[in-house]
């Protein structure tokens, strides 16, 4: 499809209204979206029945972590169209915060949620606050700066984080005398927040300040004039995703029980990125399974080609050219149905508010 | 003290010199090139490519690296317009977004590209090349002595001086290039308004391809003496020189030439400060730090003018 600036139209309201009342079929687009969402979810939570070797777990678990990530900065991204370069440092953030704080301080490790949230909540006003004032390309750049700072820091503060060897013996999640320690037992922790995510990120976006960000990100200045404060918006959408990688962090290094600052450099954060725009910014069904695509693509790869960030960067290339809105673009309810919004491409002023996004309305 | 300012000054001189390409290209599209870093690795590349595979070249003495500049120059050049017009050119009237990904995807293409092609060691730059060898002598002991230059109570090598001249001489004409040519004014009309320019009669695709030749060129030129001095090339080197490139040009204030050299020296300079005040693992810190807070008191930067958003 030929892009230009008018692919960014949005649906009239009443249409969206007119199709939550038509009938619900089992063989319509939305219909068939249903079934693949309920086939994931079962796929997922029996998995570990179908093969519970401790490689395919922890390749589940891996895939899952990621699949948590790029839904974070599907947010930051997708939604408020804030170009995030350094996602991994709040990654970071979360993991070595809850490292330290349990190794050296011996906390439990749900006690060190509300910890990693603060953390990341003060990581992200650092960060996001001077620079979201300003134009979205010097966001990217401060955002890499500061993946690069978080690294640095990791790897040279050796009191504290214990430099280039990382932090190791990270326990487990222990509640009272019940500790989680059988790796299945992660993969399913993993599920259940990924679950949430998957329901309640979509929920969030389709109310009023999901509304906002994607009116931020559509115009700015429009979005100004209609009384959202832009500044607010996008530090939330920003902070949320921040919280969001620091506690996908957390789960990362109870799992490996192990942090290390080579975890975190700048190609873990392309990759997320990659992920989010491969499936489609602002889709969740395509955030998914833009995430699936990095994770096992590599592990698929390993054996056949060593070089595969170069895969990456030309896959990246040709989405981008090819299919812009990602493969399974928020525009549309499956990856190969028509743009929801093609008839209404003629019109030549775009309309910049909405209530209403294809992929919200239903579960994926 | 003289020293570090010094040490700062010649760190700072390869900083302006892809600081520019950055600026060029963001003042006249207003994209970020993620890829600039990576032209600059690239072009380091094929300079010890030449240096091994070009017949003779090693009996031109120092005359070597005129020729491998000459080749780098247009082999980058062409690579930046082949990029410009491949990648960035079917989506410029797309989302900023989108470009900038696309921009991210390039750099990796060329990174791992170059590591497909040249392995993922260091490369050794080739004794044929090395600018150290041709600017010392060889004293009673046998070892090779660099020759330098006293200023107050710091030294310049000879080496640090040729590639400062150089950087100097080229900033000094391309703001002549962009002042006072015909191209120049072009260049300067697309970056004010692109439309009223096409309006104009200014060839805008030809204006923008030029442009990104100058600033790969530059990029390329930034490579070879990298290599020439450093003497040793990695194929991720161009991702954090590039990174600081770019700091130095928010720096001085994107879009601005001499905002650009200002910039990269002031960032040369405040590195240098910050590896004798903290210790050389630091540095790359020291710089983001300053970037972020620099960005919160003036994000114009030192010369920048405020520029209206693209959507």
């Amino acid at each position: 499809m030929p892009i230009d600036a008018k692919t960014n139209l949005l649906l009239p309201p009443t249409t969206g209204q007119a199709r939550a009342k038509a009938k619900f079929s089992w063989t319509s687009d939305h219909g068939i979206l249903r079934i693949l969402g309920i086939v994931g979810i079962v796929f997922v939570f029996a998995l570990p029945l179908i093969n519970s070797g401790n490689y395919t777990i922890q390749l589940g678990t891996q895939a899952l972590i990621y699949i948590l990530l790029a839904l974070g900065l599907n947010v930051v991204v997708g939604y408020a169209g804030l170009l995030d370069l350094g996602y991994v440092a709040f990654f970071a953030v979360g993991a070595y915060t809850s490292g330290i704080l349990t190794t050296r301080l011996g906390w439990p490790m749900w006690a060190t949620i509300p910890a990693v949230i603060l953390m990341c909540v003060i990581a992200g006003i650092v960060i996001g606050g001077p620079t979201l004032r300003l134009r979205s390309d010097y966001l990217a750049i401060v955002t890499l700066g500061f993946g690069e700072i978080i690294r640095i820091v990791a790897q040279n503060w050796e009191p504290v984080t214990g430099g280039p060897s990382g932090i190791f013996g990270i326990p487990s999640w222990s509640f009272g005398g019940f500790t989680l320690n059988k790796i299945q037992l992660y993969y399913f922790c993993a599920v259940v927040v990924l679950l949430l995510g998957c329901f309640g990120i979509p929920r969030l976006a389709k109310g009023k300040l999901g509304r906002a960000w994607k009116a931020v990100r559509d115009d700015e200045d429009a979005a100004e004039a209609m009384g959202i404060n832009t500044y607010t918006t996008k530090i939330t959408a920003y902070i949320i995703g921040a919280v969001w990688a620091g506690l996908a962090g957390q789960l990362q290094a109870s799992f490996i029980s192990v942090v290390t600052p080579s975890s975190f450099v700048f190609l873990q954060s392309a990759l997320v990125l990659m992920a989010v725009v491969i499936g489609g910014m602002g889709s969740v069904p395509g955030v998914i399974l833009g995430a699936i695509i990095i994770t096992l693509g590599p592990e698929l790869l390993r054996d056949v080609w060593e070089n595969r960030y170069l895969a990456f960067g030309i896959l990246l290339l040709v989405v981008m050219l090819a299919r812009p809105k990602g493969l399974w673009p928020s525009t549309s309810v499956l990856p190969w149905s028509r743009d929801k919004r093609d008839h209404d491409a003629k019109v030549e002023t775009p309309a910049k508010s909405h209530d209403y996004d294809p992929q919200e309305e239903v579960p994926s | 003290m003289t020293q570090v300012i010094l040490n700062g000054l010649f760190v700072g001189s390869f900083y302006a010199l892809i600081a520019l390409g950055y600026s060029m290209v963001y003042g006249i599209i207003k994209l970020l090139n993620f890829a600039h870093g990576d032209i600059f690795m690239f072009g380091a590349y094929i300079g010890m490519t030449c240096l091994v595979a070009i017949p003779g070249i090693g009996s031109l003495g120092i005359g070597a690296l005129a020729v491998i500049l000459l080749v780098s120059i247009v082999l980058t050049g062409t690579t930046g317009v082949l990029i410009e017009a491949l990648a960035y050119r079917p989506l410029r009237t797309a989302p900023r977004l989108s470009v900038l990904i696309t921009a991210v995807g390039m750099s990796f293409f060329l990174e791992y590209g170059v590591r497909q092609i040249w392995g993922p060691d260091p490369q050794p730059w080739p004794s044929n090349g090395r600018l150290s060898d041709f600017l010392s002598t060889t004293d009673a002991t046998g070892a090779k002595q660099q020759l330098s230059v006293p200023i107050f109570d710091g030294a310049l090598t000879y080496s640090q001086l040729v590639i400062l001249a150089f950087a100097v001489v080229l900033m000094a004409a391309l703001a002549l290039y962009i002042g006072k040519t015909r191209e120049g004014r072009a260049m300067r009309a697309i970056a004010l308004d692109q439309r009223a320019a096409s309006l104009m009669g200014v060839n805008v695709n030809a204006t923008i391809s030029r442009v990104f030749f100058i600033g790969s060129a530059m990029a390329g030129v930034a490579g070879v003496m990298h290599g020439a001095y450093y003497s040793s090339i990695t194929f991720l080197m161009g991702f954090l020189l590039g990174l600081k490139a770019f700091t130095a040009a928010v720096i001085g204030g994107i879009g601005n030439l001499y905002g650009a050299m200002l910039g990269g020296l002031t960032l040369g300079l405040l590195e240098s400060i910050g590896t004798t005040l903290l210790g050389g693992e630091w540095k790359d810190v020291f710089a983001f730090v300053f970037l972020i807070l620099f960005l919160t008191v003036k994000p114009t930067g030192i010369l920048g003018e405020r520029v209206v958003e693209r959507m």
